[in-house]
């Protein structure tokens, strides 16, 4: 702007002198989190440092990753969707059960990921035609994906078909360390997710929706599309989840991800999401994952800590993250 | 009084002659239900002028901006747009035929930046992405046309109310809007910040747009208007140059009455001998940004003050600030010698100071309750709600008020809702008295019930004044004011501007103390300002 012309820095200067926007802040904090965790965690037990470690917990928490972004845009415009844990349940099991019935296996995936985006259809025009809470519309959701899974299979079918077992054990290699296939389609999923949300009407209209409905739908934007939209981008995330979930279980159970909405939730949110919309970044919900991803990693490497801490821990960060936000937020209002 | 009576001014100065208004709205006519909202209104609208459109609460302004915009639908009348005759079934149409609003609250989204919010919706693309480079370019334009200083890519929320207004201004003057609605923009915003409104406004203006004003602040009105519209109780009661229309003359036929009807006025003397000792409630320069400048206020014992004022000028934020509602920025309140900041309207109820509000509706009335537990609510509050009222308590109280105020039906069982607006104004007027409150605070407790219950109420008000009750009444309607108090304090922009005995006050006087002040001082650079 001004004519005045700096004497050139050094680019270590100019790295010092940065100060990051406030909106990035959360998602600033969970990178400082998660590297704490692994860098802690790496002086503590051996063999924890290995970047293998990372990789692996990309690998391992595929599906959540992709539930998560699904999420991300759902809670960006203030909404929840409750349902996403059953819909990856219906999802593994639509997939065991027509690839038992020797169904094509690219057949089978298309109807699963045909089933998630069409019930994250009807959700979402429940949701804006009808001015259902988002809670309670996707409760319903909830219970209906799950129901359904019953009524497909109450036992556990186990998943056989030799396109989905080389498909879940399809590896890319980087020197000695690898990344199995379906990590890779979780990144993709994120790479997607972040330039629709920052780069495109609609993912600006989410972010909108979030700020003020009112006020988006006043300024002429394209409230209803986008409110559907955001549900039907959950449930179509929640049947990829279900895709990966299955291939890195191969098998469909109706008990399968019991809760893992609200894992997804809780991933959003440590990521920097703000519960009420309109604020947060979808690396923030993939780094919540991996930060839910190496507390369970550390506490496996412990040894002496039951599996529950996991829980606690987790419920902790959890609360520690909403305070923070608030406060965050009231700061500026 | 319909448009036939309105000549065209030709003689406009700054307001252009013979020339098509871009907006003429002809013989409006607006029903809603069994209520006419608007009937027959007229309203032109020409390029390059500021129009300000004036009335009381109720005129049928703002329902006459929604028919503008879209909102509602017109039963009867034509609306011409450059001409043609149009019809607007939604905003959509509306902004497609250049019409653009910027209402009080600001509608833009805060969490998203500025070009953001400037440009949402039609943002510059390429390849199908947004292209935040050409956005925030095309964001700094219009700002920089509009003599403003904002960084686009800063986020809204960051920025004051006032900053975000002018983006909602900059977003409604991108869309190339020929007419541009400014509904009340000025209501939070501080003398500085209206400076610089005003500046877009002049320059907008020079560009050829058209520019409806709402405003209270007749000052501002003044200021910046070319031609005025006005309104009451939906309908058009003219169409003048604001040059050569004294304020007196525009006060007159916003409340619209004739005077000497008013003038008619049986009231007692004045109590006079109020005025001694202690005060029981003493406002020390009280104030709050944005919502009242500091002011001095005593209330003595058995003393009735009426506050006088228009719609705006600060009467409702003064008896928010007197009861603790609304929290001082400025200043001290005293009750009985008791030195304490009122933070909360439990406070104020602690100390026997009750506070019946102007919007009945959202802070007053609980519908589903019915009439006896809509009575005890603020007996019961104030015992605290382990301390339940006996039964017997309870029946005697309830019955007594419905006796002492009529209040209809006389069935303590009744559900509120179900009640008129005057009796449920009764009942709540009974809900304080039944707090045996030493301070009562009452907001325009007769608006929009009919003349009986009025009557009854002023008359329990006065009855209760001279039992030693102290009361702080606000009224738009200045004969009530002046029928009852004994002291009048008058109100305007936000700051008491006139205190004085109840002796001989007519309401004429009062309009002429209303819009004298401001008038003496700046009618003459006013007019000068608007013919050059």
């Amino acid at each position: 702007m001004s004519a005045i012309t700096f004497p050139t820095s050094s680019t270590w200067d100019r790295v010092k002198g940065y100060t990051p926007p406030t909106r990035f802040l959360p998602v600033i904090a969970t990178l400082a989190l998660f590297v704490g965790l692994f860098g802690a965690g790496g002086v503590r037990y051996d063999g924890l440092a290995d970047p293998q470690v990372l990789l692996s917990l990309l690998i391992d928490n595929a599906f959540l990753i992709v539930l998560a972004v699904g999420m991300t845009f759902v809670i960006l415009t203030g909404g929840i969707d409750l349902s996403v844990g059953s819909v990856v349940a219906l999802s593994t099991m639509i997939a065991a059960k027509t690839l038992q019935m020797g169904w094509s296996p690219y057949l089978s995936i298309a109807a699963v990921l045909a089933t998630g985006t069409l019930l994250g259809l009807l959700m979402g025009l429940l949701i804006h035609y009808f001015d259902i809470q988002p809670f309670i519309a996707t409760l319903a959701g909830l219970f209906l994906a799950r129901g359904l899974t019953y009524l497909i299979s109450v036992e556990s079918i186990s998943i056989s078909d030799e396109t989905f077992t080389q498909l879940a054990f399809k590896t890319v290699y980087f020197g000695e360390y690898y990344l199995r296939w379906t990590a890779i389609v979780a990144l993709i999923t994120v790479a997607i997710a972040a330039y629709v949300l920052a780069r495109t009407r609609f993912g600006r209209t989410v972010y909108a929706i979030g700020g003020s409905e009112s006020s988006a739908m006043l300024m002429g934007l394209r409230v209803a599309f986008t409110k559907v939209g955001v549900y039907v981008i959950s449930g179509f995330c929640a049947s990829l989840a279900g895709l990966l979930f299955s291939l890195y279980i191969l098998s469909g159970n109706s008990l399968h991800a019991v809760g893992m909405e609200l894992d997804a939730i809780a991933a959003v949110v440590i990521g920097g999401t703000l519960l009420t919309g309109g604020r947060g970044y979808v690396v923030g919900s993939l780094l919540g994952v991996l930060v839910l991803g190496i507390i369970k990693t550390l506490i496996s490497f412990d040894g002496t800590l039951s599996s529950y801490w996991i829980r606690i821990i987790t419920g902790v960060l959890l609360l520690a993250f909403v305070v923070v936000q608030r406060f965050a937020t009231r700061r500026q209002s | 009084m319909t448009q036939m009576d309105v000549q065209p001014s030709e003689t406009g100065t700054a307001a252009p002659t013979a020339r098509t208004p871009v907006i003429e709205m002809r013989d409006i006519s607006i029903t809603f239900g069994s209520v006419r909202a608007l009937s027959e209104v007229s309203l032109r609208l020409y390029p390059g002028e500021v129009h300000a459109l004036m009335g009381e609460n109720g005129a049928g302004k703002s329902t006459l901006i929604k028919a503008l915009t879209g909102v509602y639908t017109i039963d009867s009348g034509t609306v011409l747009v450059g001409g043609e005759e149009h019809s607007f079934s939604s905003p959509a149409a509306s902004q497609a035929a250049g019409i653009s609003t910027v209402y009080q609250e600001v509608n833009l989204v805060p969490n998203l930046t500025v070009a953001e919010n400037m440009l949402l919706g039609r943002e510059p693309r390429r390849f199908g992405a947004i292209n935040v480079r050409a956005m925030n370019r095309r964001a700094r334009e219009t700002l920089t046309g509009l003599g403003l200083d904002i960084d686009p890519a800063s986020v809204l929320g960051e920025h004051p109310i006032a900053i975000q207004q002018l983006v909602a201004i900059a977003r409604a003057v991108d869309v190339e809007a020929r007419v541009l609605i400014l509904d009340e923009p000025t209501s939070s915003l501080d003398s500085d910040e209206v400076a610089k409104l005003f500046e877009v406004m002049r320059r907008l203006r020079e560009q050829g747009v058209a520019i409806v004003f709402v405003s209270h602040f007749l000052d501002q009105i003044y200021e910046i208007s070319d031609r005025m519209t006005i309104l009451r109780n939906g309908r058009l009661v003219e169409e003048r140059m604001v040059s050569e229309t004294s304020q007196l003359e525009l006060v007159k036929l916003m409340i619209g009455r004739e005077l000497e009807a008013l003038e008619r006025l049986d009231r007692e003397p004045p109590n006079t001998e109020a005025e001694v000792g202690t005060p029981v409630l003493q406002a020390l320069g009280i104030g709050r940004k944005g919502s009242l400048e500091a002011t001095d206020l005593e209330l003595f014992e058995g003393e009735v003050i009426g506050i006088a004022g228009l719609l705006g000028s600060g009467r409702t934020e003064l008896a928010r600030l007197l009861f603790g509602a609304d929290t001082v920025d400025t200043g001290e309140l005293t009750f009985r010698s008791e030195r304490r900041r009122l933070r909360s309207p439990r406070h104020a109820i602690d100390r026997k100071i009750a506070f019946s509000s102007e919007d009945r509706k959202a802070e007053g009335v609980v519908g589903d309750l019915t009439v006896a537990d809509n009575m005890l609510l603020a007996l019961q509050a104030s015992r605290g709600w382990l301390r339940p009222i006996p039964q017997s308590t309870r029946t005697r109280l309830v019955d007594e008020y419905i006796q002492a105020l009529d209040i209809r039906p006389a069935d303590p069982s009744a559900l509120m809702r179900n009640l008129s607006g005057g009796n449920q104004q009764k009942v709540l007027l009974a809900r304080w008295l039944i707090t045996e409150p030493e301070v009562l605070i009452l907001d325009e407790p007769t608006r929009g019930i009919d003349i009986g219950a009025k009557a009854q109420i002023q008359a329990k008000v006065a009855e209760l004044a001279a039992e030693g009750l102290s009361v702080v009444f606000i009224s738009a309607e200045l004969e009530e004011v002046l029928r009852l108090s004994d002291r009048l304090v008058v109100m305007r922009d936000r700051r008491k501007i006139d205190e004085r005995p109840n002796y001989d006050v007519s309401v004429s006087d009062v309009l002429e103390i209303i819009a004298g002040e401001a008038r003496s001082e700046q009618q003459p650079e006013q007019q000068e300002e608007t013919r050059a």
